[in-house]
C-alpha cells in the first residue's frame, strides 16, 4: 500500500497526480474464504479490516451488491458520540469513540473526525431529568458529559434562540465535548484500502441471492456471480438485514424505514458544534463545506424506496427554524433517504443465528455510523473466535424472547 | 405525499392525517399466559419486513381515529388497496398464507421473497397511488 503523507503530497504534485496507485483492487471471487462478509458498508469494511490485522484472517471477501460505502454510509448525518444511557450501549459506543480517537493515523487515511462536541437539548422539565440522568450515567461509565442550562448552551451556540419567547425554550442540555463528526465517505474508504492491504478481497457489484446451508451449519452464499464457500459468514446489510434473514429462513425483529437528511446551500462558517433536539426533532451540524447538515425523523412506515416523505422534511425544518431563525432563509441544496433497520429497543443485533456459522450484525436504526469502527472491532472478534465478544454479547438476538432489553429509546437522546 | 383512502371515512386524504402502526393481521395470543418465551418474543417484536407487499395498519388519526389497513409495496411505495379492520386483503394474500406453512431452515437455494401481486390482483387496487 502506498502511504499517504505531505511528502507525498508533494512528490505526486511534481509529477502531475498522474500516478496515485488505486486505494483497492478489483479481483475476481475466488471459490473459497475464511469468512464471507456480506455488506460493504463501513461496518462490514471495518469488520473485514479487523479480521485480517487483529486475527490474522486474510482469506476475507466482502461482498457489495453495489459499490463500497454506497447506502447509509453514504447518506448519514456524520455525527458521532457516545453518550448513551445504558451500561451495555455506553460500553459499546465508547468503544467506537477509542477507535475514532486514533482511526486517521490507524488507517493512514484522513477521515476528518473532528471532535467539536454534541449538544442534546432539553426542552421540557422532564427533557433536563433525563438529561442528568444520563450524563451522571455517562460519568460512572467513564464517558465526558457535562448538563448545561440555557445560558451554557447559548454561550457555545450564540445563533440559537435560547430566548423564553420560543415556542419551546431551550432549558438547557447535555454536552460531549469529545463527541463530534467525522467525514463518512473516507471511513468507509479508508478501511477498504486498509482492509485491501492486508488481502481482503472486495467485490463490489457481488450480490448474495442466497445462502447454501447443510445440517444447520452455512456453507457459503449464491451470488449473481457464482457460489462462494465459506464456513463463517457475516452479515453486515442494514436495511436489507431482513430480506437476507429471509433468505436463511430466519425472522428478525427489525423494520426498515427510510430516514432522510438534507444539506444546504454552502455558508461561512456559523455553527461549530452538533446540536441535536430530540423533542423538536431536528438535528444539524455544518461541514467543513460550509453546508448545514440536518437530520431528520424516519418516515414512520416500512419503506425501502431509498427517499422520504416531505411531511417529515417540513416538520424537521420546521424544528430547525424554530431553534435556528437566523437560518429561515437558508436554501436547501440536496435532500435523501437511506434505509435503517430500527429494532424495538433502539440498540442492534450482534449475534449468532440458528444457522452455525451465519452471524448477524444490524439493527443499528437511525444511529449506526457513530459505531462503525467498534462494531467492526466486535464483530471482527466475534467472528474470529465463534464466540461472541464481551461488548457484543448482550446485544444477542435472544434478548427479544429472554426479555433482557437495552431499552434506549428516548433514554439516549436517539433520534427515532 | 400519500394520498391514502380511508375505507370509514370513504375519501382521499393526505398522508399527514395518518400514522403507520406497523404490520398488520398480528393476532394477541388467546391465552397469554401459556406461551413459551418464544412465542410471546415473536409476537411482541418479529416483523416480517418485507421487500415488496407489506399488510399494515395505519390509524387516520385526526379524521376518523379508527384502525384500517392497507396493501402497499414497500418498494415503489404504491399503495395497492384500504381495507377495513377485521376484513382480509385482495392483494398478496399469499403472503399471509406463508405464516401457516411450516417454514423450512434449509433453504439451500434461497428463499425469494413473495412479491408481485398478479396483475389481476392489482387491477382490482381500490385505494389510491403514493
Amino acid at each position: 500500500m502506498q502511504r499517504y503523507s505531505g511528502f507525498g503530497l508533494v512528490k505526486h504534485a511534481l509529477r502531475h497526480h498522474e500516478d496515485w496507485q488505486r486505494q483497492w483492487r478489483n479481483p475476481t471471487p475466488k471459490p473459497r474464504y475464511d469468512v464471507i462478509i456480506v455488506g460493504g458498508g463501513g461496518h462490514g469494511l471495518a469488520t473485514a479490516y479487523y479480521l485480517a490485522k487483529e486475527h490474522g484472517i486474510t482469506n476475507v471477501a466482502v461482498l457489495e451488491k453495489g459499490w463500497l460505502g454506497g447506502g447509509n454510509t453514504a447518506r448519514n448525518t456524520t455525527i458521532v458520540r457516545s453518550n448513551y444511557l445504558w451500561d451495555e450501549s455506553a460500553a459499546l459506543y465508547e468503544h467506537a469513540m477509542k477507535h475514532w480517537e486514533g482511526l486517521s493515523q490507524e488507517l493512514n487515511y484522513n477521515v476528518m473526525f473532528s471532535q467539536r462536541g454534541v449538544l442534546n437539548l432539553g426542552h421540557t422539565l422532564q427533557d433536563m431529568r433525563d438529561i442528568q440522568r444520563r450524563v451522571n450515567a455517562n460519568r460512572l461509565n467513564g464517558i465526558d458529559g457535562e448538563v448545561l442550562d440555557a445560558e451554557g448552551v447559548q454561550s457555545l451556540v450564540p445563533i440559537m434562540d435560547c430566548s423564553k419567547r420560543a415556542r419551546y425554550p431551550v432549558m438547557g442540555a447535555s454536552w460531549q465535548p469529545r463527541a463530534g463528526v467525522a467525514r463518512h465517505d473516507a471511513v468507509a474508504w479508508g478501511y477498504a484500502r486498509a482492509a485491501d492491504a492486508l488481502g481482503v478481497d472486495l467485490l463490489q457489484n457481488t450480490e448474495v441471492t442466497g445462502f447454501k446451508i447443510r445440517d444447520g451449519q452455512i456453507q457459503g452464499v449464491h451470488t449473481n456471480r457464482g457460489d462462494i464457500e465459506s464456513k463463517t459468514v457475516g452479515c453486515v446489510t442494514a436495511g436489507n438485514s431482513s430480506v437476507l434473514a429471509s433468505m436463511a429462513g430466519l425472522n428478525l425483529p427489525l423494520e426498515s424505514h427510510p430516514l432522510q437528511a438534507l444539506v444546504s446551500e454552502p455558508l461561512k462558517p456559523v455553527l461549530d458544534t452538533v446540536v441535536m433536539s430530540n423533542h423538536v426533532h431536528g438535528y444539524i451540524s455544518q461541514s467543513d463545506k460550509g453546508d448545514l447538515v440536518i437530520g431528520a425523523g424516519i418516515d414512520g412506515y416500512n419503506g425501502y424506496g431509498q427517499r422520504g416523505s416531505y411531511p417529515t422534511v417540513e416538520h424537521t425544518l420546521q424544528a430547525i427554524v424554530e431553534m435556528f431563525p437566523i437560518f429561515s432563509r437558508v436554501r436547501m441544496n440536496r435532500q435523501w433517504g437511506g434505509i435503517v433497520d430500527t429494532c424495538p429497543d433502539a440498540c442492534p443485533i450482534l449475534s449468532k443465528t440458528k444457522v452455525k456459522g451465519l452471524y448477524f450484525n444490524c439493527g443499528w436504526g437511525t444511529g449506526g455510523f457513530k459505531a462503525t469502527p467498534g462494531s467492526g472491532h466486535v464483530f471482527a472478534a466475534s467472528l474470529a473466535k465463534g464466540e461472541m465478544h464481551p461488548i457484543a454479547a448482550p446485544f444477542s438476538i435472544d434478548r427479544f424472547h429472554s426479555g433482557a432489553l437495552i431499552d434506549e429509546h428516548g433514554a439516549a437522546g436517539v433520534a427515532h | 405525499m400519500f394520498h391514502i383512502y380511508c375505507p370509514y371515512c370513504e375519501e382521499l386524504r393526505e398522508e399527514e392525517e395518518f400514522h403507520p402502526k406497523g404490520q398488520a393481521h398480528i393476532a394477541r395470543p388467546e391465552e397469554p399466559d401459556a406461551c413459551s418465551d418464544e412465542e410471546w418474543g415473536d409476537y411482541l417484536f418479529f416483523r416480517d419486513n418485507p421487500r415488496g407487499i407489506h399488510h399494515e395498519m395505519w390509524l387516520h388519526a385526526v379524521g376518523c381515529r379508527k384502525f384500517f389497513n392497507i396493501t402497499r409495496n414497500t418498494v415503489s411505495y404504491e399503495i395497492l388497496e384500504t381495507y377495513k379492520m377485521g376484513e382480509q386483503p385482495t392483494v398478496g394474500a399469499e403472503h399471509l398464507a406463508r405464516e401457516e406453512k411450516t417454514s423450512s431452515v434449509q433453504a439451500a437455494e434461497g428463499g425469494q421473497q413473495t412479491v408481485g401481486a398478479s396483475d389481476a390482483a392489482l387491477a382490482s387496487v381500490k385505494g389510491a397511488q403514493a
